[in-house]
């Protein structure tokens, strides 16, 4: 119990906005940009869900200093993500694959605002079913008329 | 002494929820009234013993008994009064007794509530009660706050530094305020539910108790972002961390249910999806008690966890939320719905509202436990962080923003679409120019975020809109439209300052995320660092002795391009004493709406071998809107409260004294 909370205690106060570092930064302005975006995507796999851009772990600080030295010899960002995918498996990425077995969670928002427009022109049909009136109903109201002038 | 005499009081509460749920309940079915006033008198009783219950916990922090192990466990003789008395609730145990507070003081209020039909007020005291039972003996039986230790120790452990913030003092009662506030919501829907009738009156009775647990719920929430805005490492106001999202789902549905019940109110349509969102709010709370208290999800936010416990958390949870949603399915369609209008009206406005808040609410839940469900049947780990919500959620939203502004303007039943839109026109012309002129002026240049400013100003102009129209300013003139204005219910105020606080919120969020400027610089005493238009000067690093830690406190003067003095800003580092851990107390040097946010870090040398220090610092424009929406949000939501037409007892003395109060447009 005390073990795990220092080291929850520890693990929070690893992770300290880092990545803005000057002693790791690169010298092209351009390119390190692109690596601070990459970072923001980046998940940091020893910390408590936080991104290797926040993190001051050592890992995060392995993982920036792979993304610099990718970017600065020239890799694309889905170069570097593959990369990242083939090593660290896809949790390492913050943002999940457009795969088949993610389907249901890229879906699902869709899905369910379809779901209510359905619903929400299925009812405008039988309200405007339900305002027409059955031959029923229409001679009830030719008898009531008929009582009102009597 | 005091210790034994606040576990019996937790007992007694367990003992009196359980008589408040089987006196109500034989009450409601033999129509007696003695002993559904005896099941209201033991909902009080209730109250009243875990209030004792929770005044002995905070006793003993104070005093530092460290014969209570949660005391050992969480307080230090040394630790500030203020972190002496919020460190009760901030533990595991302390927790749960601060939620149990909450339920049973909300159990009192209903019970204390006038005007309510004879057979539902039983069945909600009777529901309540049964929450209360399930959590209270939860608490007592498997996370006792008070529980002896048999060998004290001389000095407890104290509580997590982190967590030494006078924030700690506010968030987490606002925020289980909150939770717990949809809990009557719940109950309401229940007891309605086995009665059989949801109407008008029902749907009137739900909403100030909806609106109190909103508004609550989005001020303990502003807070917490503040909170993690502020301590260093948090993500920053929201990262779409597991535990934000937990605070956010009931509250997404919880704004949801306020424009369904709306509905219901004026026009008894959607009743049966009104209960459908009454009960899916306090499920949504228990299930974020789940959540972050058995670390079930890694999360910065997450401490005093215990996942053994977690799992009664969450059989807890599928008892209550697992018989109301049977109930529900048993009764809901035998409800009728009286309501039909045409594609063009308020009600389509408020539908459209709810598909789209309901979407949203999916998302969250399904983007924080996706991972995990994932994890159990495939075992494949995968993150669902900020780019997914940024896809999916955003837009969503960006939709709703964009109808927002017209559905008030629409009437019932069948709304005209074309004139909406001519009172429209303004806020419209309004908005662009807001948009072309972030991009025309603001550098760097970034279109996406230009437009997302123009939808806040949307928002804005469109609630001033609604309130000009309302007030027929530009037919009937000045005197005319101030005589209207003040006559205008508190409700119809509520509705405009929450839009507009929405609105102040999305441009706080769109400035702050698109143009912050960061620097970072190792400085030695003397030297200097450029962030944007401010210049930020280290001027000194002196040593300082706190109550219960001890730190480098840096005095970094901040001046703007003239040279003119902003302020002094004096960030720190400490070390505590209990553990000898460090954390860095962040400055933060507000100019107008934007916050200067300055970071002393690590000490490393600088240039030339002089000692330095790591300083980073940041310029967050229009940082302030972003937790001063949500503030005027829950304004809006207080006053609509204190409408009359909702007070609490006054239901049926104000229809019988008031003379008809000029009728809105409406």
């Amino acid at each position: 119990m005390m073990v795990r909370r220092l080291f929850l205690a520890l693990a929070a106060m690893a992770c300290i906005a880092a990545a803005a570092d000057p002693a790791e930064r690169l010298a092209d302005p351009a390119k390190e940009a692109r690596a601070r975006n990459l970072f923001q995507q980046v998940r940091c796999l020893v910390c408590q869900n936080e991104s290797i851009d926040d993190s001051e772990a050592d890992l995060a600080r392995d993982l920036r200093g792979v993304v610099r030295q990718q970017v600065a010899a020239g890799a694309s960002d889905a170069q570097v993500k593959a990369f990242l995918l083939a090593h660290y498996g896809e949790f390492v990425l913050l943002k999940p694959s457009f795969s088949a077995s993610n389907a249901l969670l890229w879906g699902a928002p869709f899905l369910v605002t379809l779901v209510g427009a359905g619903v929400l022109i299925l009812r405008k049909r039988s309200a405007a079913a339900s305002e027409v009136l059955t031959p029923q109903e229409e001679a009830r109201i030719q008898a009531l008329r008929q009582d009102e002038t009597l | 002494m005091i210790d034994e005499l606040g576990q019996f009081a937790l007992v007694l509460g367990f003992c009196l929820s359980l008589a408040q749920v089987a006196l109500s309940f034989t009450g409601r079915a033999r129509r007696n009234v003695t002993l559904t006033s005896a099941g209201e008198g033991a909902a009080l009783g209730a109250f009243a013993a875990i209030a004792i219950g929770f005044a002995a916990l905070i006793h003993a922090f104070v005093t530092s008994d460290f014969s209570v192990m949660n005391v050992a466990a969480n307080s230090h003789t040394e630790k500030p009064m203020l972190y002496k008395v919020a460190g009760a609730w901030g533990s595991h145990e302390g927790s749960i007794l601060l939620w149990c507070f909450a339920l049973t003081g909300y159990g009192a209020a209903v019970a204390l509530a006038r005007g309510l039909p004879f057979g539902l007020k039983a069945l909600t005291v009777a529901v309540q009660g049964s929450l209360g039972a399930l959590f209270i003996g939860y608490m007592v039986f498997a996370s006792n706050p008070l529980l002896r230790l048999a060998m004290p120790p001389v000095e407890g452990r104290s509580l997590n530094p982190l967590l030494q913030d006078p924030a700690l003092a506010a968030h987490p009662p606002f925020l289980y305020a909150g939770y717990v506030g949809f809990s009557v919501v719940f109950s309401l829907a229940a007891a309605a539910l086995i009665e059989g009738r949801i109407d008008a009156a029902w749907a009137r009775w739900v909403r100030p108790w909806a609106l109190a647990a909103w508004s609550l719920l989005t001020v303990g929430i502003t807070l917490g972002a503040f909170w993690a805005y502020y301590e260093l490492g948090w993500g920053g106001w929201w990262f779409w961390d597991p535990v934000e999202n937990a605070s956010f789902m009931p509250w997404l549905l919880g704004t949801a249910l306020l424009h369904s019940a709306i509905v219901t109110e004026k026009r008894g349509g959607f009743p049966a999806w009104t209960a459908f969102l009454a009960m899916g709010c306090f499920t949504l709370s228990m299930l974020g008690a789940f959540l972050v208290r058995s670390g079930v999800l890694t999360s910065v936010h997450a401490f005093a966890v215990d996942p053994k416990r977690g799992a009664l958390l969450l059989a807890i949870l599928a008892i209550a939320a697992g018989s109301g949603f049977v109930l529900f399915a048993w009764r809901a369609p035998k409800l009728r719905d009286p309501a039909t209008f045409a594609p063009i009206s308020r009600e389509s406005a408020l539908f459209v509202n709810n598909i789209i808040l309901a979407a949203v609410t999916v998302t969250v839940l399904l983007g924080t436990l996706y991972p995990l469900i994932k994890e159990a049947i495939t075992g494949d780990t995968i993150s669902v962080g900020p780019p997914f919500f940024n896809l999916t959620f955003t837009p969503l939203m960006i939709v709703a923003f964009i109808i927002l502004p017209a559905g008030p303007l629409l009437a019932w039943k069948r709304g005209d679409a074309a004139a909406a839109l001519q009172r429209l026109g303004a806020a419209a012309l309004a908005a662009f120019a807001a948009a072309l002129l972030t991009l025309a002026l603001v550098s760097p240049r970034k279109a996406l975020a230009s437009a997302a400013v123009g939808v806040g100003a949307w928002l804005i102009a469109g609630a001033v809109a609604e309130l000009v129209d309302r007030t027929r300013l530009l037919r009937a003139g000045w005197r005319e439209a101030g005589r209207r204005l003040g006559g205008l219910p508190r409700g119809a105020w509520g509705m405009s300052l929450a839009h507009l606080g929405l609105g102040v919120f999305v441009l706080g969020a769109a400035f702050e995320t698109a143009w912050k400027v960061e620097t970072a610089q190792v400085l030695s005493p003397g030297g200097g660092v450029t962030l944007g238009a401010y210049h930020l000067t280290l001027a000194s690093i002196t040593d300082v002795a706190g109550p219960n830690y001890d730190a480098e406190r840096g005095a970094v003067v901040v001046t703007d391009r003239q040279g003119a003095a902003v302020c002094t800003a004096l960030p720190e580092r400490r070390t505590y004493d209990a553990g000898g851990q460090t954390t860095s107390e962040v400055a933060i040097c507000p100019s107008a709406l934007n916050d200067i946010y300055i970071v002393l870090g690590e000490r490393r040398s600088a240039a030339g071998g002089t000692p330095g220090w790591l300083v980073r610092a940041y310029w967050n424009p229009w940082a302030r809107l972003i937790f001063l929406g949500p503030i005027i949000m829950a304004l809006g939501g207080a006053i609509s409260l204190s409408d009359r037409r909702l007070r609490f007892a006054v239901g049926r003395r104000a229809v019988a004294k008031t003379a008809p109060a000029p009728a809105p447009a409406e």
